[in-house]
């Protein structure tokens, strides 16, 4: 909490770039003036963080669903599976991710080479690019809370659906949908949130364009010095998580946030 | 009262000289104008989970319109027998047949039966209206019919005015309520219950059992019910089947399978039974004469007689409240068995009292007395003599040494 109070009390203040130097002035012009500069790369980060919160939620759910219903005894050893690759640093998986995508690497070369794509083509340095990244690099994040939702599913309570006529498909939507609804809540707000803050993915597989709210902010502290600025932009950004968290609070009851995170 | 005698026992330990006197009965009479067709009907069904054998070829009928019992120990197959009627196991071998259909390779959601599960299973993200409504929807029934018809229900269960309750928000009575509901709502064939009353406390089952055969009265279905209560089983049922090991060891109305026990096993898990080992030593027209170890003879109605028709070797049993203390001076009567012994516990329980005789064999007998007080109660360490009329007196074929039967139960 004494970051987070030094931040919101810094993006009051205003700062002297050379020395560093900042002064309480109450001065909450910072708020428009850094929303009208930087609306566009909030718009981005919203488009990117929520396609890739969708692609993460449809790759993930099939794949929960399958460990939480038919995992059997070995349920814990296809979760291991699913969180070994993100046991390595962000950094390097990024990176990695990287090579993975480059223009002659292993998938677009080998399309390149079977003549499948034109050589011209290319991903990295592109918002498919950064969102591939995203939704690689958050995906236990959307995984795990709807495993733990599918998997606290009472399987009599299936069968009670089918004892009542349900067929597989009506049990599927009447009943696992329905009470999977916090875990697909818990996990979108666990993917969205970070993504939307992160840089990491924009600035190694982005480029120079697409350029995300989180990268902002990285350059206001590290290269202009713009101490105020990336204050404020951040207070913007944990206001918007916090909605977010209200939402789910007020909508599926404050409980069901602790059991998921 | 449906007294039925068809369809008995397919056990190996059959008794042959029992099965003459017990077959033609007088039909039910009642409610049911039907024609009686068996609602239910298991056909050699027998299932086996790998190495296990969980139901040994199983033949049943149940009538229309009955209250039946699948009555038995943990591990004895009820509830896989009644998981496979509902459609959640399929049968390794074997056909079920309901209302005369082929059901066997039926999913349960095309079968005409609902269950009251033992966890009752409620709808956790559903409303009392719509957990009930669940079935009735699934259906395509119109919205003014469900309505009615989910009224009515909660009406017959005496859960009115709960149609917005969360099922969170019930105690455990309610619940199972709002089970019973959602399944007699739709109005099957056969409901199916699945130790139902084994989460409520002592007082609570009792008010439901009532609650359950008045509700079973006012809808007329059939209901097949699973339980390991033998109390609970003989108050409710019309008929009821002792399982055990996956077969069943008796059947018939709950007086009938008390009174005359076919095996071992349903004279000690149905109520209580003192069993005297002996040999058939004769039969006559009027009574099979049997010497108990230790010396004494007894005799037993020939219609009583159950053994394994290789052994003579049989067990002679009575119950404990069939037997009385021999007054001091007087004769054992003609019509009566006797057995001397020494009283080793005797307890007042308030409408009687209970006594521990334990006889010169070394086989200790249990003595319910009740407590209308024309006699001296025995005191511990008493030499008496027990006597109880021949009609009471029944055998039963004795058990390898190496089974034990296990009674007590925990689900």
């Amino acid at each position: 909490m004494v970051p987070l109070a030094f931040m919101l009390s810094l993006s009051l203040k205003t700062c002297n770039p050379a020395t560093g130097a900042c002064v309480m002035t109450w001065h909450w012009g910072e708020f428009p003036s850094e929303i009208s500069l930087y609306h566009q790369e909030f718009i981005t980060s919203l488009y990117f963080a929520a396609v890739s919160t969708v692609v993460d939620l449809v790759v993930s759910f099939p794949i929960a669903y399958w460990i939480a219903f038919y995992g059997g005894r070995r349920k814990n050893f296809f979760l291991l599976m699913l969180l070994v690759p993100f046991f390595v640093s962000f950094v390097i998986r990024t990176i990695v991710w990287e090579f993975v995508l480059a223009n002659n690497g292993v998938v677009l070369g080998t399309l390149k080479h079977l003549h499948l794509l034109p050589s011209g083509f290319h991903v990295l340095g592109t918002g498919y690019a950064v969102m591939a990244g995203l939704a690689y690099n958050y995906l236990p994040f959307t995984a795990l809370p709807l495993y733990v939702a599918l998997e606290r599913i009472d399987r009599r309570v299936l069968e009670a659906a089918y004892d009542l006529y349900a067929t597989r498909r009506a049990g599927f939507l009447r009943v696992i949908l329905p009470l999977t609804v916090p875990g697909i809540f818990a996990a979108f707000l666990l993917t969205f949130i970070p993504m939307f803050g992160d840089y990491v993915n924009q600035e190694i597989l982005g480029g120079t364009s697409n350029t995300m709210i989180g990268t902002v902010i990285q350059n206001q502290f590290l290269v202009n010095f713009d101490f105020a600025g990336g204050a404020s932009l951040s207070a913007i950004l944990l206001v918007i998580a916090l909605v977010g968290i209200y939402a789910y609070a007020r909508l599926l009851g404050s409980r069901t946030i602790e059991q998921y995170l | 009262m449906a007294l039925r005698a068809e369809g008995e026992t397919a056990s190996p330990s059959e008794p042959s000289e029992r099965v003459a006197g017990k077959t033609a009965r007088p039909g039910r009479a009642g409610r049911i104008l039907a024609v009686e067709s068996a609602d239910v009907e298991f056909v050699g069904i027998t299932k086996e989970f790998h190495e296990l054998t969980a139901v040994d070829d199983l033949n049943l009928k149940v009538e229309a319109g009955e209250f039946f019992s699948l009555l038995g120990p943990s591990g004895c197959g009820k509830t896989t027998s009644l998981r496979m009627l509902g459609g959640f196991e399929e049968p390794t071998r074997g056909r079920i047949l309901l209302g005369g259909q082929d059901v066997t390779n039926l999913p349960p959601y095309r079968r005409d039966v609902n269950t009251v599960f033992q966890s009752y299973a409620l709808f956790p993200h559903l409303n009392v209206f719509e957990n009930v409504a669940f079935g009735l929807r699934r259906r395509r029934f119109d919205r003014a019919e469900i309505r009615r018809r989910v009224s009515q229900m909660l009406e017959i269960v005496d859960l009115p005015n709960y149609e917005k309750r969360q099922s969170s928000q019930l105690s455990g009575g309610q619940q199972q309520r709002v089970a019973l509901a959602r399944a007699l709502v739709n109005e099957p064939k056969v409901l199916l219950l699945d130790e139902p009353m084994s989460a409520l406390d002592a007082k609570l089952r009792r008010q439901m059992q009532i609650e359950l055969k008045r509700i079973q009265a006012q809808v007329g279905i059939t209901f097949l019910y699973v339980t390991h209560d033998q109390e609970e089983a003989m108050t409710m049922s019309n008929r009821l089947a002792v399982m055990w090991h996956g077969r069943i060891e008796g059947m018939g109305s709950p007086k009938d399978v008390y009174d005359n026990p076919t095996t071992e096993f349903v004279a000690s898990f149905l109520g209580a039974s003192n069993l005297l080992p002996g040999t058939i030593e004769s039969s006559a027209a009027d009574a099979v004469t049997i010497a108990v170890a230790g010396g004494a003879t007894m005799h037993v109605p020939p219609q009583r007689v159950s053994r394994l028709e290789s052994s003579s070797d049989v067990k002679v049993g009575v119950r404990p409240e069939k037997i009385g203390f021999l007054e001091q001076g007087n004769d054992v009567p003609a019509s009566h068995n006797a057995i001397g012994g020494r009283v080793v516990v005797s307890t007042f329980t308030g409408v009687g009292n209970q006594y521990i005789v334990e006889t010169a064999i070394g086989v200790s007998i249990t003595v319910y007395a009740q407590n209308i007080g024309h006699q001296s109660a025995p005191r511990s360490g008493d030499e008496v003599i027990l006597t109880w009329p021949i009609e009471h007196t029944f055998t039963v074929a004795p058990l390898p040494t190496s089974v034990e039967i296990n009674e007590t139960e925990g689900d």
